[in-house]
């Protein structure tokens, strides 16, 4: 990935006026604007999908911070995304707890239900397959976040249901 | 009710937990809620409540047991700086998940523990840092706060005292070493977490360089019955240097995996057969990681072992968060063994040279030995990499990337050496 940023690709974006109220309430809850910078990048990343340069950009100059700040943020932090993800993320956790209760062979289940490795989007755009770090739900496992929501206890058959839900819009999963 | 005979007790932090809505402010009001809240605001003061904090023996419930009372103690009193108070709700550490009950059941016990903590170190802004993945949990948190701030429990002369206190929730976006302390305060003033060299430790220098306490949830929602019932009564519970309820998150191989909370020093084994219906195969463990998977691992022999700091540091590993995860006969310890190395791998922030190449290297040996191309050479670097990431680091990560490793070589040699090269049929 090239380290120069190509300012000719970054169209215009910007914030709400609602959007920037709240940002004028965040940063009066902190000691210095600095602080309100992982609020802000929730707040661009729910609104714009993802973290592309030019919402880093549009960050930097809202808190008035320099755009390496936010660069070094955003790529330090596994849940901020530089790159678009599918309508719904599910987040597979293969960590200790779930491996001993399946989660390994249901990550496998999954790929081969869509079709796809993990790291990867569907060609609909529809679902990103991830592997993620516990999710701190070891007592429910295997657990997998779907867009933020835990589904907990999860077997094939339930993911399969849900997979199936949410492609014939039965379910939203939270997205609007 | 929580008793105040203190061989009566079966809950402190979990005594109305299972009490349907009790997030919502009336009912947890109707439960006791802030009742004893008054008293602490006009009839105490901070070097009465941490004296009692230091009596009730009370030990930081997010890792490292550190005495609460003692870490209160260390913030300067006559200082012309603020003093921030931090709950540390990063919760991350693999096989822990108390934090996430209290977090969503009971927001107002720890609202409650947050005011009065505030309170003795004379805080004027504290922030809740909850793991960003818990975003039910940070919403549950936050309609809690604003309830508690239009019943005038937060913001501005709390209850009609002198004293005011904001709280402010703040969430994470997915980095595990930001449950350190340092590195949460890293990340708190919206940097990327990498923890800091101490001494200055956050006591005398931490939040904007600040005086600063960062306290575990479950820490902080234990103050309302120790400043109600006094320290003496929470000291009486549990077993000496180890004392009062504490929350096991058992997982793994149990019929009944869940939080718990019993009195330190429950033998091991009753816990699991007693609360958590027995392993799913087997009579004994094959492993047990009694404390998060940072801990050393401890074999069936120690399936008694008292859930209490000394005598799992004595049966050679840790409390830590009462994260218990069981693994029975069906384990595959190698796989689970890789599988750990590639988390600290991926979680290690990068700054000390023996973390973040050690980590890297561990998982890529792991992965090798799994695949049955390592030989018995590489067995002996494995450990002494292990050993050498140990104690090298500003922080705890590479002890807690090394500890697997070395259990894994210590109570499986021969499970390892199934694995090796010229054991493997055409491998190589």
């Amino acid at each position: 990935m090239s380290t120069t940023v190509d300012t000719t690709q970054m169209s215009a974006v910007a914030f709400s006026a609602q959007q920037q109220e709240d940002i004028r309430a965040l940063v009066t809850r902190y000691p210095q604007p600095l602080s309100a910078l992982l609020p802000v990048l929730h707040m661009a990343q729910q609104h714009f999908g993802y973290l592309p340069m030019n919402v880093q950009q549009l960050v930097a100059d809202t808190l008035n911070v320099t755009l390496m700040q936010v660069r070094e943020v955003v790529t330090f932090y596994t849940m901020f995304k530089e790159q678009p993800t599918g309508t719904y993320l599910m987040e597979v956790c293969t960590n200790v707890s779930c491996m001993l209760n399946g989660a390994v062979e249901l990550l496998d289940h999954m790929c081969n239900t869509l079709g796809i490795q993990p790291g990867e989007t569907t060609p609909d755009g529809l679902f990103t397959l991830a592997e993620v770090e516990c999710a701190g739900a070891c007592g429910s496992a295997p657990v997998v976040q779907v867009n933020n929501i835990y589904h907990e206890k999860v077997t094939a058959e339930t993911m399969d249901a849900l997979i199936t839900n949410i492609q014939t819009g039965a379910e939203t999963g939270g997205v609007a | 009710m929580i008793s105040s005979d203190p061989s009566k007790v079966t809950a402190i932090c979990f005594d109305r937990i299972n009490i349907p809505n009790m997030h919502i402010l009336d009912v947890a009001k109707k439960y006791g809620a802030y009742a004893f809240l008054p008293t602490v605001l006009q009839e105490m003061d901070g070097p009465k409540i941490i004296s009692e904090v230091k009596t009730s023996g009370l030990r930081g419930r997010g890792g490292a047991g550190f005495p609460t009372g003692l870490k209160w103690s260390f913030v300067p009193r006559n200082t012309n700086k603020p003093t921030y108070l931090l709950c540390n709700a990063d919760e991350g550490e693999p096989g822990t998940f108390k934090d996430r009950d209290l977090l969503r059941l009971d927001p107002h016990l720890l609202i409650e523990g947050m005011i009065m903590a505030g309170f003795a170190l004379n805080v004027r802004d504290a922030y809740i840092y909850i793991r960003g993945e818990f975003l039910h949990e940070a919403n549950v948190i936050n309609a809690a706060i604003a309830e508690a701030y239009a019943a005038g429990l937060l913001g501005e002369r709390i209850l009609g005292t002198n004293y005011s206190l904001d709280l402010t929730v703040h969430r994470g976006a997915g980095a595990y070493i930001c449950g350190e302390e340092t590195a949460l305060i890293e990340s708190l003033e919206g940097r990327a977490g990498r923890p800091r060299f101490k001494p200055p430790f956050p006591a005398v220098e931490g939040f904007y360089q600040s005086p600063t306490v960062v306290n575990n949830v479950e820490s902080l929602t234990t103050i309302p019955a120790i400043l109600e019932h006094g320290g003496n009564w929470h000291s009486q519970i549990g077993v000496p240097n180890s004392t009062g309820m504490k929350i096991f998150s058992v997982s793994g191989h149990v019929n009944k995996p869940g939080n718990y909370e019993v009195p330190m020093g429950m033998p091991l084994h009753v816990l699991i057969e007693e609360y958590c219906g027995g392993l799913q195969h087997g009579d004994v463990p094959k492993v047990i990681i009694p404390g998060g998977s940072s801990t050393p691992w401890l074999g069936p022999e120690h399936y008694d072992v008292p859930m209490a700091y000394d005598e799992l540091h004595k049966a050679g590993s840790m409390l830590g968060s009462g994260a218990v995860i069981i693994m029975d006969e069906t384990a595959d310890v190698v796989a689970i063994t890789r599988r750990l190395s590639h988390f600290y791998a991926h979680e290690s922030c990068g700054q000390c040279t023996p973390c973040r190449e050690g980590t890297g290297w561990l998982e890529r040996v792991m992965l090798r030995l799994e695949a049955g191309r390592c030989n018995a050479q590489d067995l002996v670097v494995l450990e002494e990499a292990s050993r050498h990431m140990d104690g090298r680091t500003i922080c705890a990560l590479a002890a807690g990337a090394a500890a697997p490793i070395l259990s894994l070589l210590k109570m499986f040699p021969d499970e390892v050496r199934s694995y090796l090269t010229e054991s493997k049929v055409g491998g190589g």
